[in-house]
């Protein structure tokens, strides 16, 4: 089927409540409500879901790999901005 | 499928069995779909709906043996033609996409209606087979509207494909409401309901998807039955050569 007819989707799955939605894969389909059938057939069949997300991957603006190191090489050298510099108080387990 | 008692007679095993066929047949029709779907994605949520169904029948299928003291796989495969009880709408040949998504909508749609029924039915196993699959079979209503919808209301090419499908599965769906002397019993004891009751909310329900997906609703003239009866059509044989071949040439074959 030609993939004008049918374009590319991103599939986005929680797989439980208080988590966040995770990228899983693509698939393809012709719009969103078939797109969201798609990815509860392909992505959810072993109960990994309790909700859906289907984005046009046309839709998404991705940073680009050759950018990669005027994006994120800057941070590397700032340790300042990661909290490492606090000893962390005894009992705290979540931190 | 858990231990359970087996059923209270042989009328409510024959009925467990009549719905057991009706799903094992259409599920075998759909796994033919099987690398054949018109997208990967559809592939898959045939054999979806396929599984679903094939696990009714086991459910149903053990329930209804058992009075008897039959397997599931002694009644699957190693029954005859005429033996089998499952309604001609369920073994019609897939034919193009169109025909099995309509297949597939006038199906669910009355297996919705059943099975929200046997959810209050007399018969604690049936009722709990019911409230396990009535979700399943939502799902499947849903599945085959959507694409009836875009089929119905899409291109000239597959609104024509579509209501030429239609007019050739409508026939078949009469025999889902046609009340025969098991049926009639079933609903006397309070088992299962009467299948014309459930025409008219089938109809509505039917009817609506229909009328949005632009399609007309064909005439109610020829009404073949015979399915409930033993009596199947010429591709049903071929099937069960099928589905049958490998526990007959080899019995009891594990994997």
């Amino acid at each position: 089927m030609s993939t004008a007819l049918t374009p590319l989707w991103e599939v986005f799955v929680r797989p439980a409540r208080g988590t966040n939605h995770v990228h899983v894969g693509s698939l393809h389909a012709a719009d969103a409500t078939l797109a969201l059938q798609n990815a509860r057939d392909l992505y959810t069949r072993r109960n990994e879901g309790v909700s859906i997300w289907v984005v046009r991957s046309a839709d998404i603006t991705a940073s680009s790999p050759e950018e990669k190191d005027s994006f994120f090489e800057p941070s590397a050298d700032k340790p300042y901005r990661h909290p490492t510099f606090y000893t962390i108080p005894e009992g705290v387990e979540h931190l | 499928m858990t231990q359970s008692s087996a059923p209270a007679s042989a009328e409510v095993a024959g009925y467990a069995i009549r719905l057991g066929d009706d799903a094992l047949i259409l599920s075998h029709r759909l796994s033919e779909w099987s690398a054949h779907a018109p997208q990967i994605e559809e592939d898959i949520a045939l054999a979806n709906i396929a599984l679903d169904l094939l696990g009714q029948a086991r459910s149903l299928l053990t329930y209804g043996g058992s009075f008897s003291g039959r397997s599931e796989d002694d009644l699957a495969y190693l029954r005859e033609e005429r033996q089998f009880t499952n309604l001609q709408l369920a073994e019609l040949e897939n034919g193009t996409f169109a025909v099995t998504m309509v297949r597939q909508l006038l199906f669910s749609c009355y297996q919705h209606e059943l099975y929200r029924d046997l959810e209050s039915s007399r018969d604690a196993q049936l009722a709990a087979i019911a409230a396990k699959a009535v979700k399943e079979v939502a799902y499947h209503v849903e599945h085959a509207s959507t694409w009836i919808l875009r089929l119905g209301d899409g291109t000239e090419l597959s609104h024509d494909r579509t209501q030429a499908a239609l007019e050739g599965v409508w026939p078949y769906s009469h025999e889902m409401f046609a009340d025969d002397e098991l049926a009639r019993r079933i609903a006397d004891l309070g088992v299962g309901p009467l299948p014309s009751g459930l025409r008219p909310a089938w109809l509505g329900t039917v009817q609506g998807i229909l009328t949005e997906a632009t399609l007309t609703l064909p005439d109610d003239d020829w009404k073949p039955t015979g399915g409930r009866a033993g009596l199947h059509t010429e591709g049903f044989g071929y099937l069960l050569a099928e589905m049958q071949h490998l526990h007959r040439s080899h019995p009891g074959a594990r994997w």
